[in-house]
């Protein structure tokens, strides 16, 4: 298929030069670098360049899947900002607009495209990491709504963001007494924690409940759907929308141009590496290309999003130690181009743990796709 | 740029599949390893029945004038059932180096016994191919040199880790074409002959896992299937994930036959199809290291071809050869 939008990309690269900050922001995860991204989700919004997938009455511009890819490739080409308002984004909008209702969507994604409100996910617990289905803490109804109790954790973005969705206990089936329910991280009987990442910043934080109130408007789909809801998020979160190859390509492109200038032995003994990484890039953007094509002709994604998300996540660490590797002894510094790379790195790390940890995806290969006993 | 198969493509994978699946592929390969080319042959004139050797040649010649992509359906599928013989030299790249000399006796000489499947080639074409492969089933030998084609014979046969295959020297003798134009058909040549081999390569990594599924579905030990164990299913679910991202770099490499995408291919598809090989083995445990079973005509096929065609090092250093040459460009 052919990646040719027209003048979308020209737009949309043009527009990008002209605005992307000079030089990087400050971390996402502090909070002056935390409203500093806000301010630029805004410009972006501003440009109708947020969420050019959605609907144009939510703030999109109705764009195709290979549009979407496109400005993706340009977004990460450019160097831009990390999205800050990512998992409302491109996990909670696409649940609303399957699951939710029309009052819902309208009231909750154009305040997203604008980063008005940032969402956070609170889905893991301190008992409920692999095993999601396992999650402890409880809604229990109250007079229109439910009372949340119990602890959420490693909830990105939560130290700073506005709100979060989660998944909740209803009832005792293990999977059928699961709710999908969104609520306020600055509401009453809400507590934020952040917690230190291995980088040092509070990219996450646990968030404790006690009695926060969801009214019944902020339950997405039916008190008892919240698993069949959420893997259907899971499966946007593993496969298309989360990592878009433009990340990886940009990365790459990087990655052969440090590896230009470096020159000298090292760089000798690391050019087979750098050729997997890029050859690892270009699959990833080539096969991503062939899904699309495949989504638009009214195809479906299922347990084969677990075979990209594999593959990105060790793509992605591996393209990043190699760049460390190249850095040598600067490989450690945490500012200048070196700390670029570097923060990419322990970032990557994460990648093989979140979204459902490697071993989970693996396991869903082998049984969904390659038919091996339970 | 087309990297998804139409229907029609889809219809020829399947039936090719449906022919050698029922015409005993591994039989064939075990006589050829013991020296009987006869039912080997008998499936190459079945394969050319259905065009698989016409695919390369233009029409002019006798051929379909296919496109690349079908190529690699069809070499794809060889390997998938480990078909014997020179494929990749005879159904790609001797038909691309003779077509791309463009020269009109030479042409009506060869092609048409090519596209007919009467006519097996091989060829040498050193450094990249120093030897040639399975001289003994060809009736047309070339060595290919930058400077000049010539016709060959074959030196002293020495046999390849993959029981059905040999090597020789090619010892050129008339020349077929000399001259500058001479090293862009070579070039033409090394890509096509490239491009099939990584083809074959994930075929063949494909029916590893396929076999390596099926027996770990079937053996049972500590009373259930091995395959039920996740030290057995993460190793194929990596499988899997091999096959599945070298595919599209193949389909690229059909697309543009440029030496950046069609090594980025070989590299990709090398690597997935000596994955798949050292799991199918150790899931299939000892009987997997026997030549009574079926295995080991793919386990070999993949240690053979993963050196054939260019070096996983060589290739690499093609990689970036193009792209620090300013062919970053993703499209």
């Amino acid at each position: 298929m052919s990646t040719d939008t027209g003048g979308f990309r020209a737009e949309v690269r043009d527009w990008l030069r002209a605005h992307v900050p000079a030089g990087p922001l400050p971390s996402v995860d502090t909070a002056a670098g935390f409203a500093r991204h806000r301010e630029w989700e805004r410009e972006l919004a501003a440009a109708r360049l947020s969420v050019v997938s959605w609907p144009p009455r939510y703030g999109g511009r109705g764009a195709s899947l290979l549009e979407w890819l496109v400005f993706e490739e340009e977004y990460y080409a450019a160097a831009a900002p990390a999205r800050v308002g990512q998992n409302g984004l491109f996990l909670l909008a696409p649940t609303l607009m399957r699951h939710g209702t029309a009052e819902q969507c309208d009231r909750l994604l154009p305040p997203m495209a604008r980063a008005d409100e940032i969402w956070a996910q609170a889905w893991s617990e301190p008992e409920a990491g692999s095993d999601l289905a396992a999650v402890r803490a409880s809604a229990t109804r109250a007079d229109g709504g439910w009372l949340l109790s119990g602890t959420k954790t490693w909830s990105s973005r939560a130290a700073f963001a506005d709100k979060a969705f989660g998944l909740f206990r209803t009832g005792q089936d293990k999977h059928r007494g699961l709710t999908y329910l969104l609520f306020g991280l600055r509401a009453d009987g809400v507590t934020v924690r952040p917690i230190r990442q291995l980088g040092g910043e509070t990219g996450f934080a646990e968030i404790f409940l006690d009695g926060a109130f969801v009214p019944d408007a902020d339950v997405v789909g039916a008190p008892g759907d919240g698993w069949r809801i959420a893997m259907s998020t899971a499966g946007d979160e593993r496969g298309l929308s989360l990592r878009s190859p433009g990340r990886f390509s940009a990365a790459a492109a990087r990655l052969v141009e440090l590896w230009r200038r470096a020159g000298g032995p090292d760089a000798d003994s690391l050019r087979d590496r750098v050729a997997d990484a890029w050859i690892g890039a270009q699959a990833y953007r080539l096969h991503t290309l062939g899904t699309a094509a495949r989504l638009a002709a009214g195809g479906t994604l299922g347990a084969e999003a677990s075979l990209g998300k594999v593959f990105w996540s060790e793509l992605d660490v591996a393209l990043h130690e190699t760049a460390l590797d190249l850095l040598g002894p600067r490989a450690e510094l945490r500012e200048g181009e070196e700390g670029c790379w570097l923060d990419g790195y322990l970032f990557s790390l994460a990648g093989p743990i979140y979204a459902g940890t490697n071993e989970i995806q693996r396991t869903v290969i082998a049984e969904r796709l390659l038919g091996l006993p339970r | 740029m087309t990297l998804t198969r139409s229907a029609e493509q889809q219809q020829f994978a399947s039936s090719l599949h449906d022919l050698l699946a029922a015409a005993d592929a591994p039989g064939a390969a075990r006589r050829w390893a013991g020296g009987d080319h006869s039912p080997g042959l008998a499936l190459w004139r079945k394969l050319a029945g259905v065009g698989v050797t016409a695919l390369a040649v233009p029409p002019g010649a006798g051929g379909l004038g296919a496109s690349w992509l079908d190529v690699v359906i069809a070499c794809e599928e060889l390997g998938h059932h480990a078909v014997p013989g020179p494929v990749a030299e005879s159904a790609a790249a001797v038909p691309e180096l003779i077509t791309a000399l463009a020269d009109e006796r030479l042409s009506a000489r060869w092609l048409p016994g090519l596209a007919a499947g009467d006519l097996i080639a091989t060829l040498a074409l050193p450094p990249w191919l120093p030897y040639a492969a399975d001289a003994g089933a060809a009736g047309l030998i070339l060595l290919a040199e930058p400077g000049a084609v010539r016709l060959a014979t074959a030196g002293t046969r020495r046999q390849s880790v993959d029981p059905t295959r040999s090597l020789s020297p090619a010892r050129g003798g008339e020349v077929l074409a000399r001259g500058p134009a001479v090293a862009d058909a070579v070039a033409r040549a090394r890509e096509a002959g490239t491009l099939a081999c990584a083809a074959q390569l994930l075929g063949a990594g494909r029916a590893l896992l396929e076999a390596s599924v099926l027996h770990a579905r079937q053996r049972s030990q500590f009373g259930r299937p091995i395959g039920s164990f996740q030290a057995v299913k993460h190793q194929l679910a990596d499988v899997a994930i091999g096959l599945e991202f070298a595919r599209p770099l193949l389909g690229e490499a059909a697309v543009t036959l440029s030496p950046r995408d069609v090594s980025a291919a070989k590299v990709a598809c090398t690597g997935a199809a000596q994955r798949a090989a050292r799991a199918a083995l150790q899931v299939h445990g000892a009987i997997g290291y026997t030549q009574e079973h079926d295995l080991h005509l793919w386990l070999t096929k993949v240690r053979a071809l993963a050196g054939a065609w260019g070096s996983q090092a060589g290739h690499r250093a093609r990689v970036m050869a193009a792209i620090a040459d300013g062919g970053l460009a993703w499209n």
